[in-house]
């Protein structure tokens, strides 16, 4: 069954090139695939395509449902579908699986056809403009020219703007979500410790855990507890767990005491029994490498020159992993730039998470932002 | 689309008639955005505006209004010096804390600045307080109790401070509602427009430094 406003039961598709794909790490990826699903219709004139880049752990499955599983609605299910704010009555939304993905694109999980064993540690660093460059050949195979609009969260909103740095001309609408122009060290530092938990898990074999028939899985579990707590701001965390006991009196051992203890092995486990070690690798180094400004002496304003989009940005007043301060160096970059550009700080509790989620005033202004673009 | 209603608003053309075609403005406390989409319209400005609250920063994007959910009482830190030709601030003044800061900052950001507040000292207002009430109208419509306003000052007042501060008065226009008012306007005129430069004080780097930490070196 489809709920109102959904676009129902979706599939996801499967697009091959053979032609090698040259990676900024000097790599070069022979031939690849990228999986992705599509909702709504393509127009006849290709100009009413929307791209939906995902985050770190996100994947092509943006919206609706798989047919034998009710319960797999899209990580963005609530902003895409008909009459949502990303009408899809109105635009034909596209989301993409990110190569080094565990979802289908070609990743550390594939097949090294060099080998004929899976990539695993062989797997060649990837960059948010790889991914870009990649993505540019789906959309010239859909027959899309120009997006209407590329939108993205956190390392999704940096892929949007890499789309509107890396191919001005094919970017009308950039719209980047609780993003930063770049990491901080602060940032980097989180990740390095997640890739440690990962790097140093006994089962990890160097990235050839594949092989050995096992995974990772304490190294990956640990990795996602830390972001959660960078994911949550100390005000959601006091409000949806606060000091609670499980027991109501302490018990003085290491298994679940408080309920914010539990709310992490939770996502941890869960996490770690659908996600792969490497892509998480790859995709925080991705996140960590990703600087518009490196080539232009880290002077941002210069690096948005090349843009012609005209952008909508959004960040959440708690959000301390992508601060609001983040998105106002890039809005400020943009007005150096004399882009159009509308910017929203909405006044969240729910930290960097918020995104993802319907706060009212968020969706409204997405919506009335998504209305005014022409197709 | 939001319905732009711009009956009363016979200030949007005295500012249109001050603000050059094509120029880049910066509208702070926008509301929906009809003003710059007037202005828009009018003298096809590049238009930006400010606005704190989110439902109008809605109503400002369905209006095609480009605009930045900032708060005012934060200055204008991370806008560059002169990157506007016209900073305006309309009937929004006299609901900022920082009266001397925001002006300053106005001037370092824009070129020129332009501003529009409830005066004061309009001559139903003095009657009203020589009754013995605060003064309710169609340019001040709120209660003591509930009013947004926290600065009450007239034409008189704000001139007084332009001149202490170095600001240029370049034009001025004073309304009673819609009909014009020239003669001893700080009496008749409830609505008052100025257009400002920056004179000598705020274009210096010392002041828009002291502007940034709030010290006021005018004593």
């Amino acid at each position: 069954m489809t709920s109102q406003g959904s676009v129902g039961v979706v599939t996801p598709q499967t697009a091959h090139f053979s032609e090698p794909l040259s990676l900024r790490s000097g790599g070069i990826l022979p031939a690849y695939d990228l999986v992705y699903e599509t909702y709504g219709q393509l127009n006849a004139s290709g100009t009413n395509a929307v791209l939906v880049c995902h985050a770190l752990s996100g994947s092509h499955h943006v919206a609706g449902t798989y047919a034998d599983k009710p319960r797999s609605a899209g990580w963005w299910d609530n902003l895409v579908g008909p009459g949502k704010p990303l009408d899809t009555d109105k635009f034909f939304v596209v989301g993409i699986n990110n190569l080094g993905g565990c979802f289908g694109s070609t990743g550390p999980m594939s097949i090294n056809p060099a080998s004929g064993q899976p990539w695993g540690s062989r797997f060649p660093f990837v960059t948010v403009e790889d991914w870009v460059d990649s993505h540019a050949r789906l959309a010239d195979r859909l027959g899309i020219d120009s997006w209407a609009a590329v939108l993205g969260g956190s390392l999704g909103g940096m892929q949007a703007l890499a789309w509107s740095l890396r191919y001005p001309e094919r970017v009308r609408h950039g719209m980047v979500i609780a993003a930063a122009p770049k990491l901080s060290a602060e940032n980097i530092a989180f990740n390095e410790v997640a890739r440690q938990a990962i790097l140093t898990d006994p089962e990890f074999y160097g990235g050839d855990y594949y092989q050995h028939g096992v995974v990772p899985t304490r190294g990956l579990r640990l990795a996602r507890m830390l972001g959660h707590i960078t994911y949550l701001s100390d005000d959601a965390m006091a409000q949806k767990f606060g000091r609670k006991l499980r027991h109501g009196e302490p018990r003085y051992n290491f298994d679940v005491e408080f309920e914010i203890e539990s709310y992490l092995r939770y996502q941890g486990d869960k996490f770690a029994g659908f996600f792969d070690a490497n892509t998480y690798l790859l995709t925080t180094k991705a996140l960590d490498y990703f600087d518009p400004a490196f080539e232009y002496e880290g002077d941002l304003k210069a690096s948005l020159a090349r843009a012609k989009a005209k952008f909508f940005l959004a960040s959440f007043t708690t959000d301390w992993r992508f601060s609001p301060a983040r998105s106002r160096e890039l809005v400020f970059g943009l007005l150096h730039n004399h882009r159009d550009v509308s910017y929203a700080e909405v006044a969240s509790n729910a930290g960097h998470d918020s995104f993802l989620l319907g706060d009212p005033h968020y969706h409204a202004a997405l919506r009335a932002y998504f209305q005014n673009i022409e197709v | 689309m939001v319905k732009i209603d711009m009956e009363d608003r016979h200030d949007y053309d005295v500012i249109a008639g001050w603000v050059g075609a094509g120029s880049r403005v910066l509208d702070l406390g926008c509301g929906d955005g009809s003003l710059l989409a007037h202005l828009k319209a009018a003298r096809q400005i590049a238009g930006y505006g400010i606005e704190r609250d989110a439902e109008r920063v809605t109503a400002c994007v369905q209006n095609h209004v480009n605009v930045l959910q900032i708060d005012l009482e934060q200055g204008l830190a991370g806008f560059e010096d002169a990157q506007f030709d016209y900073v305006i601030m309309s009937l929004s003044l006299q609901a900022v804390h920082n009266t001397e800061r925001i002006l300053d900052e106005m001037l370092r950001v824009g070129r020129e600045a332009v501003v529009s507040f409830p005066n004061f000292g309009y001559w139903r207002h003095r009657i009203s307080i020589n009754e013995g009430h605060m003064p309710v109208s169609t340019s001040l419509p709120y209660a003591w109790y509930n009013t947004p306003n926290v600065r009450f000052f007239t034409m008189a007042d704000f001139e007084q401070l332009c001149e202490k501060r170095g600001i240029e008065v370049l034009e001025r226009a004073a309304f009673d509602e819609d009909r014009r008012i020239d003669l001893d306007p700080n009496n008749f005129a409830s609505v008052a427009l100025y257009r400002l430069g920056s004179g000598k004080l705020a274009t210096s780097a010392s002041q828009a430094n002291n502007s940034e930490t709030g010290h006021n070196p005018v004593p």
